[in-house]
């Protein structure tokens, strides 16, 4: 494959994941008021809420560092190298060789911890109790994550997620029984890090048990539409990741235009189930006590861990 | 001249400045304008010259000193030269910062610590190139000595002074073990040059006896579990630079000795060994990092968390042995380079650490966390160089920490060339302790950051000293940022230093890495075993992270606007806010004694309700002192006081004790 058109993939997977993770947010928004007897929002919902707050004047705390003002397009950043590292249409990137699975979850450590420190940082009680509990979620969920990809990585021989795609992708079909381990701490990881019922009430402020919401209190305007969307692509990328590890079937393997329309279908499909799947976890669920969180985080660390195990049994 | 005489002259400078700090006694300006200075300048060029002797072929030399008919030898080899790099490049930046920091000491006690300083130093260089087991031996005892009179510099403090016994007994307990290993590696032929010791063939049960005392040997001086009580009392009662040095380098003299009797002069490394070593680095990672959570003294939590990092580089040492052990020799140079790379990354961001802790000391007089706040108002740029180390450690990419991190993660990958099912399971669950202890760090230095530099100060005004901080001076600042660069170079550039590491281990006879590695690596690239396995690019990913979030800041700014409006805080709207509610260090960590409780020896105090003036009280102790130290204590008290029996102080006694020693000699030997 020559390089222009693979920078030209690369450019325009992480300019499609950027513009449409707004679009998967309100799908889920969608999804759930239908299972709970809401009339819906509309679907681009989130887009007008994201202009709004870009027009209006951003309200920065009088005790605030440059870092909190910095923190908002730090977090943007992260999300949208991620998006760049994750393969969503197809697997032949140029820039995935430079960040593996292990450098994925590093950037997704460290958005987390500068949007912990940008919550400290105005020195609200609100602001403390916010970053304690997000990084209390991110020390179980961060090596849940890495032993979920390990096991993935384990089966395929490489720690590039390309590969680990590619391989997955067209292998004969079988049954893993270490990448069911895998996938179910996957999902419980995905629900986690995404600030999802059960560990956290997305659509809630003031609740005294919020910890994302926690965090962002002080944010306002375009400090806040950027990390909502910030987050939008990280719901996006989490579900992508994860059709990747787990459904990899009808990418466009590298360099290849034609397959791309096939690709573009089936990741339409398969993000638009996700999103249902996601809404329904929600309403089924309720939300765990903040003190049991550490429990069904331990738990997905474990299954992971399992996962890796059953790997070594099984497949020897 | 060659490297070696190089080296050789530059620790003898070290050992020149000591002795010139003493001559004009009482004259501080002297240690502050020149030896400092002169010692920082003499690291640089300890640095170049270790990087240097990496390519350069072997040289020995034997100096007329020591004992008749025992003279030193001196050795250097890519991996003394190695760790001289280290040793040189860290020192460096702690001697331009020290030569700021000692501005209001009493001037005598400026000069002795300068002497004591250099001495310290010296002493680590001559670890470093000793070639035979005496010179060694010599060099470990002057270096626990120097650093012990260092940590007892504020001697009046009762806590310092039984920091520093305790240091001294755990560093002589190690140095027994030491020596009893070079016995045992000797085995009787009278030389102890490591040559000897080197080429000596020793039985499989001797051999292991020589590695277990090696371990526990250098172990103790590195803060491996249990042996590491001593850490956290000593390293935080040193000052602040010599603390960078204690934490920075000299546990890692305790690393090279252990690489340098294993890989080296046992040579033939068994994978039951790696076992043991992989199974205690696991243990000490994640108690080391759990215990670093509970503290609020500044100093002792960074003091934890070098035994944490002692505990990651163990993994990487006995990875290496297991892949060793197992005719891997490769996939063991992995593990080798990523645990001397995560050694070098440590010396620098925990040097760095402790650099900023002193800064915040001088400046405010504090060293609970629980007290301070809102730091970076007052010193904008230490707490930038504190940030840096502060993610550097947390292993966030693109810095450094995380690339040894992720070199031992891929160590911990290769985990499918091992043959024995039991072992092949066992390697990646050490990858998962290293990835909660990894976790662990992050949240430990956001509590690090978060409460001593955001927010805003928890005391209030009048009697905290907070308020009138000012920044670090331009000395200690530019010792910061010489080490806060090197968190960059080593974090954008590794594969130089992987190259340079390949040729340590080449030349302590393992295998180098695989083709496909070396062939895969460009200044660009870090391809540690074949690019389609695994592949990083810090470069990359460093620009690629600035440019997105570059051009997002201007795209906001280009279609929306810049406007801000400077308020109050919301915080949801309660009224009556004060800076008191702030989460503290110890609330901080609430979640881990939650999860983490039974670890923990607890003693915990909550106020009645109807109490009129509550205070919460919480304590956490080391569950090491009681299950192991004070009984050991304990019993050593118990015997002395039998032995203490033969000793009554009279004269007359002692007249009949060597009167039935002379008629039992009489007796029995004749």
């Amino acid at each position: 494959m020559n390089t222009w058109t693979g920078a030209g993939f690369q450019i325009l997977q992480s300019v499609f994941v950027v513009l449409a993770a707004p679009l998967l947010m309100g799908w889920v928004n969608q999804c759930r008021a239908w299972l709970q007897n809401r009339s819906a929002p509309p679907l681009l919902l989130p887009y007008f809420t994201l202009a709004k707050l870009f027009h209006k004047d951003a309200v920065v705390a009088r005790t605030a560092s440059p870092l909190f003002r910095a923190t908002p397009y730090i977090l943007f950043g992260c999300m949208w190298l991620a998006a760049g590292i994750v393969p969503v249409l197809a697997t032949g990137l140029p820039f995935a060789p430079a960040a593996d699975i292990i450098a994925l979850v590093g950037v997704f450590a460290l958005a987390r911890v500068f949007s912990a420190l940008a919550a400290m940082d105005t020195g609200t009680s609100f602001g403390g109790l916010g970053a304690r509990r997000e990084m209390m979620i991110g020390f179980l969920a961060e090596p849940a994550m890495l032993m979920t990809l390990f096991t993935a990585a384990f089966i395929s021989g490489s720690t590039q997620l390309t590969t680990i795609v590619d391989s997955l992708a067209h292998r004969e079909f079988a049954l893993y029984p270490s990448l069911a381990f895998a996938a179910i701490a996957f999902l419980m990881v995905l629900l986690a890090e995404n600030a999802r019922i059960p560990i956290d009430n997305p659509a809630t402020h003031l609740e005294l048990t919020m910890i994302h919401e926690a965090m962002i209190l002080e944010y306002s305007a375009r400090h806040l539409a950027l990390i909502e969307w910030a987050v939008a692509i990280k719901l996006f990328a989490y579900m992508t990741i994860g059709i990747a590890l787990f459904l990899p079937w009808g990418i466009a393997p590298a360099g290849d235009w034609r397959a791309l329309p096939t690709a573009v279908a089936a990741l339409l499909v398969k993000l638009a189930l996700a999103g249902a799947g996601l809404a329904l976890i929600e309403t089924l669920l309720a939300k765990l006590r903040l003190l049991l969180a550490p429990e069904f985080l331990s738990a997905a660390f474990l299954l992971g861990v399992l996962g890796m195990l059953t790997h070594f049994l099984v497949q020897g | 001249m060659s490297t070696l005489h190089a080296a050789l002259a530059l620790a003898l400078a070290w050992l020149a400045i000591a002795a010139s700090s003493l001559v004009p006694s009482r004259n501080a300006a002297f240690a502050r304008r020149i030896a400092f200075p002169l010692g920082a300048l003499a690291g640089l060029g300890l640095a170049a010259t270790g990087l240097a002797a990496v390519w350069l072929p072997l040289q020995t030399a034997t100096l007329p000193l020591g004992l008749p008919d025992l003279p030193f030898h001196l050795r250097l080899d890519p991996l003394a030269g190695f760790f001289l790099m280290l040793l040189g490049a860290v020192s460096a930046g702690v001697s331009v910062y020290a030569a700021g920091y000692f501005r209001a000491e009493p001037s005598g006690r400026v000069a002795l610590v300068a002497f004591q300083y250099h001495v310290f130093l010296a002493s680590m260089a001559f670890v470093l190139l000793a070639d035979d087991a005496y010179l060694f031996m010599v060099s470990w005892e002057t270096m626990a000595l120097a650093s012990y009179f260092l940590v007892v510099t504020d001697h009046r403090q009762a806590a310092n002074r039984s920091a520093g016994f305790l240091y001294l007994l755990i560093a002589h307990l190690g140095a027994i073990a030491i020596l009893l290993c070079f016995g045992v590696l000797h085995g009787g032929h009278g030389d102890y040059s490591f040559d000897a010791l080197r080429a000596a063939h020793l039985q499989p049960g001797r051999a292991t006896l020589a590695f277990l005392l090696a371990f526990l040997g250098f172990g103790a001086k590195a803060g491996m579990l249990p042996l590491h009580a001593w850490l956290p009392e000593a390293h935080p009662a040193a000052p602040s630079p010599v603390s960078a040095l204690m934490s920075g380098v000299m546990i890692k003299t305790a690393i090279y000795g252990m690489v340098r009797v294993i890989f080296d002069l046992i040579g033939n490394v068994r994978w039951e060994w790696g076992l043991a070593v992989v199974v205690i680095g696991a243990g000490t990672a994640l108690f080391g990092i759990l215990y670093a959570l509970m503290q609020h003294d500044l100093k002792r939590l960074l003091a934890y968390s070098s035994v944490e990092n002692i505990g990651i580089i163990l993994l990487g040492l006995g990875m290496a042995m297991v892949f060793i052990g197992f005719g891997h020799p490769a996939a063991g140079t992995l593990g080798l380079i990523a645990a001397l790379y995560h050694a070098l990354n440590h010396a620098v961001f925990k040097s760095l650490l402790f650099l900023g802790a002193g800064s915040i000391l001088h400046s405010s007089g504090l060293r609970n966390l629980n007290d301070m706040g809102g730091l970076i108002h007052r010193m904008p740029k230490t707490a930038f160089y504190f940030l840096i180390g502060a993610l550097a450690i947390s292993a966030l990419p693109p810095l450094n920490g995380f690339v040894s991190e992720w070199l031992t993660f891929q160590t911990a990958l290769q985990a499918t060339l091992l043959q024995n099912g039991v072992v092949r399971s066992l390697v990646p669950l050490f990858a998962a302790t290293l990835a909660l202890a990894g976790a662990l760090t992050a949240m430990c230095f956001v509590k690090v950051f978060g409460v001593a530099f955001l927010g805003q100060p928890r005391e209030p005004a009048d009697p905290s000293p907070l308020p009138h901080a000012g920044d670090a001076g331009d000395m200690e600042r530019f010792g910061m940022a010489w080490l806060a660069a090197g968190c960059f170079v080593l974090g954008l550039f590794p594969t130089s230093f992987l190259l340079v590491l390949n040729r340590v281990c080449v030349s302590l006879g393992r295998a180098p890495l695989s083709e496909q590695a070396l062939a895969g690596s460009g200044w660009l690239w870090l391809v540690p075993t074949a690019a389609e396995r695994a592949s990083y690019s810090p470069v990359i990913f460093l620009l690629v992270i600035v440019a997105v979030t570059l051009l997002t800041f201007f795209l906001v700014r280009r279609f929306f606007h810049g406007r801000a409006r400077i308020v109050d805080a919301w915080d949801c709207g309660y009224p009556e806010q004060t800076s008191r509610m702030q989460d503290t260090a110890d609330a901080f960590g609430q979640p881990i004694r939650h999860v983490f409780g039974p670890l923990y020896r607890m003693d915990r105090r909550l106020p009645g309700p109807d109490d009129p003036a509550p205070r919460y009280v919480l304590k956490i102790e080391d569950r090491h002192w009681y299950w192991l130290y004070l009984p050991v204590a304990r019993a050593a008290e118990y015997i002395s006081s039998k032995i203490a029996l033969l000793q009554q102080g009279r004269i007359s006694i002692y007249l009949l004790y060597s009167f039935i020693t002379l008629i039992a000699l009489l007796v029995f030997v004749r």
